[in-house]
């Protein structure tokens, strides 16, 4: 007897979160947002996706519309954002409630601003169980207790009786945290969760996530300004600049050749802890672009050491770069032009547009 | 980097400060229950043409410093002396005419400018109050000069500070500094609130000015690679006490006060190469309203031992021109676990 033929391998499930040509315009008083611009990503099961951008990049509004957290009167969204194969963007806000904070969670910059200090903590992350589960309330403090437990809370049997004022900026968080695990979501996503916090306890919010995410398995979307943190933290990088993404790249990738001048100037920018003291950082000149009046053609032109007068003209796409795969880039520089520009300023080269000043004059 | 400074004289040198806020109970009759102990027998100096680094974790006590040292607070007890004269009970006239030698940047350059004035009178506004430029073509002048020295565009004079940028604000408040040419400028978190892209540009500004004016700096910062970048000492602080002093190739070559250590380790580095595993610190600051006994940092150390609650270190010299306030420091060993591979004395194996 032959044995049977192995059977076909199962085609492979979908990502999780598959975003495909977002984009989010708000109309104001002053003209139309264009906040997110075309944004295209995936983030599989149990990974880590860092989106890194400067204030303004369009980082947050892209991360809360998979949420519904942009759904404004004001507020236009096309694309799609297919969670397990669901599009998010199409879903009636009574079924969006069923995802929010039970399959996807969120959790902010600033934890004293998330917890309303009218409540005892206890309450409103069981509050946070209660909606999506009917659980009796004895239950529910019972899975706080645990919650606060296993995020690194002390005492938690006395501490989920407190107000949040008597909590510390690291125990905030770290509530806030066990407030969006309760529900054991696949995705959680982090905006700024250490931005506020001291470095030392920023290593151990950090620490906790990079834990939990094993135990739990989920995929985190982390959102930040800093390459310090999402170098530790992600397995790939989008980075944001006017509401775009201008580059997307594994992280060991993105470190050893980064391909974008924006990403070049924010690795630059940034002393480095390692570096030689007196080290000549080399700033981006002038600022982030109004998402109103955006520049023409490549948005970063302005600011482009790099730039050539076509530049301003051709708008890029986002490309994927010669020998690295999942790296790609929007850039209108030749490749072998980037090579070289990059390994020059790694070297210590400042280029000739930054060097000329940085006054831009107020807006 | 400022060149060594001779040894002379110090510019500033604080002794023993300590500063004590009341926590008070009642609404009409408030009694005293307890104190932030902010500074706690605080003493350094700092040294002409240099600039001194303070570093720590928010409500260690280092604003509270700077303002003590420009007499912005009063101490509650401690000395500061300022070109060898004990300024620390000066009044009326003699403070005013101290305040024209000591200015500070702050950190938040939206919330330190008056949105109703333009950009050149705030500039002005030093030299109007201590009467320096009295002739106003001649001020202007002066303010123009001096918005030109830190990058804005002098005929912005009459723009609002709402008109600019978050950077462009920090170089308005550099420029108000500069202004009355003081012998000691403070900045307290000048790049903290900006965007990383802009960080780099108040950075270089301030090194630019270091060399170019001589200026003597004190740069109060959470950030230990801006201060790496820019210091000659560093003075560590937790809970209102100095941990360590160290010269900058001390500190970030061979950090001995495990709080130190604890620090370096904690920066993540923008290198997934140098990823490392860390020791942890567990638990948070404590409250200064009610620090732990003797060493203060023995409820997070994970080298304390039982003399660490009972007797308090005293700030002494471990070599390396290093003082340290600790029973047990860093061995070579454990700072090099600490350290980021570029600056731990054997590179540990990258990648």
């Amino acid at each position: 007897m032959s044995p049977d033929p192995p059977p076909p391998p199962p085609p492979p499930p979908p990502p999780l979160l598959e975003i495909d040509d977002l984009r989010v315009e708000f109309a104001t008083e002053d003209g139309v947002v264009h906040a997110v611009d075309g944004v295209s990503y995936r983030v599989e099961r149990g990974k880590t996706l860092g989106i890194v951008g400067e204030s303004g990049s369009g980082k947050s509004v892209g991360a809360g519309t998979i949420l519904g957290l942009s759904r404004a009167a004001n507020a236009t969204i096309s694309g799609r954002i297919l969670f397990e194969g669901r599009d998010l963007v199409e879903l009636p806000a009574e079924e969006m409630r069923h995802i929010r904070g039970n399959e996807i969670s969120m959790i902010f910059q600033d934890p004293l601003s998330s917890l309303h200090p009218f409540y005892r903590v206890g309450r409103q992350l069981s509050e946070a169980i209660r909606v999506h589960r009917d659980v009796s309330k004895a239950a529910a403090r019972t899975r706080v207790v645990e919650l606060l437990e296993l995020v690194g809370v002390p005492d938690p049997n006395r501490r989920v009786d407190e107000y949040p004022h008597e909590y510390s900026g690291g125990m905030r968080q770290r509530a806030m945290i066990a407030m969006a695990l309760a529900n054991e979501p696949r995705l959680l996503i982090a905006d700024e969760p250490t931005t506020a916090l001291d470095v030392t306890v920023q290593a151990q919010i950090l620490a906790l996530m990079e834990r939990l995410q094993r135990e739990l398995g989920m995929a985190i979307i982390l959102i930040t300004h800093d390459l310090g943190v999402v170098a530790e933290m992600a397995d790939e990088i989008a980075v944001m600049y006017a509401g775009r993404i201008v580059e997307i790249a594994p992280t060991a990738s993105l470190f050893a050749a980064p391909q974008h001048p924006y990403t070049w100037g924010l690795l630059k920018s940034i002393p480095s802890l390692e570096g030689e003291p007196g080290e000549e950082l080399i700033p981006i000149p002038g600022r982030p672009p109004s998402l109103i009046n955006r520049p023409s053609g490549c948005h970063f032109h302005p600011r482009c050491a790099y730039a050539q007068p076509s530049h301003a003209q051709i708008d890029p796409a986002l490309l994927p770069v010669t020998g690295a795969p999942g790296h790609l880039v929007a850039c209108l520089l030749g490749e072998q032009a980037r090579r070289r520009d990059w390994a020059a300023l790694k070297a210590g080269t400042v280029p000739v547009a930054a060097a000329a000043g940085s006054d831009e004059g107020p807006a | 980097m400022s060149p060594a400074a001779a040894p002379t004289e110090p510019l500033i040198e604080a002794r023993d400060l300590v500063k004590h806020f009341p926590i008070t109970r009642g609404i009409i009759i408030q009694r005293q229950v307890g104190a932030v102990q902010a500074v706690d027998g605080v003493s350094f100096e700092v040294r002409r043409g240099e600039t001194l680094g303070i570093v720590g974790e928010s409500g260690c006590g280092k604003s509270t410093t700077a303002r003590l040292v420009t007499r912005l607070l009063d101490p509650t007890s401690g000395e500061v002396h300022f070109e060898g004269r004990d300024i620390t009970k000066l009044r009326g006239g003699d403070l005013k005419a101290l305040r024209r030698e000591m200015q500070i940047i702050f950190q938040d350059p939206y919330s330190s400018l008056n949105p109703r004035k333009t950009i050149g009178s705030i500039v002005a506004e030093p030299l109007v109050i201590h009467g320096i430029h009295k002739d106003e073509a001649d001020r202007r002048r002066r303010v123009q000069e001096l918005m030109e020295i830190v990058g804005l565009n002098p005929e912005h004079y009459n723009r609002y500070a709402h008109e600019f940028s978050g950077g462009q604000r920090q170089r308005i408040g550099v420029a108000r500094a500069l202004a009355l040419q003081p012998k000691l400028i403070i900045a307290d978190e000048p790049v903290s609130a900006l965007d990383v892209s802009i960080q780099a540009q108040i950075v270089n500004l301030l090194r630019r000015l270091q060399r170019e004016f001589n200026l003597t700096l004190v740069l109060i910062a959470h950030d230990l690679s801006v201060i790496r970048q820019m210091c000659d000492r560093v003075i560590v602080m937790y809970l209102g006490k100095v941990v360590e002093l160290a010269p900058n190739a001390s500190l970030y070559g061979f950090p001995r006060h495990p709080y130190t250590g604890a620090l370096l380790s904690a920066v993540p580095v923008a290198d997934p190469a140098s990823r490392r595993a860390r020791p942890l610190l567990t638990g948070d600051v404590p409250s200064p309203a009610n620090p732990p006994r003797a060493c203060r940092f023995h409820t997070r150390c994970p080298k304390a031992q039982p003399i660490c609650g009972e007797e308090e270190p005293r700030l002494e010299d471990k070599g390396n021109a290093t003082l340290a306030a600790c029973h047990f420091p860093l061995t070579r060993e454990e700072a090099d676990a600490r350290l980021p591979a570029g600056l731990a004395s054997r590179p540990a194996a990258r990648g």
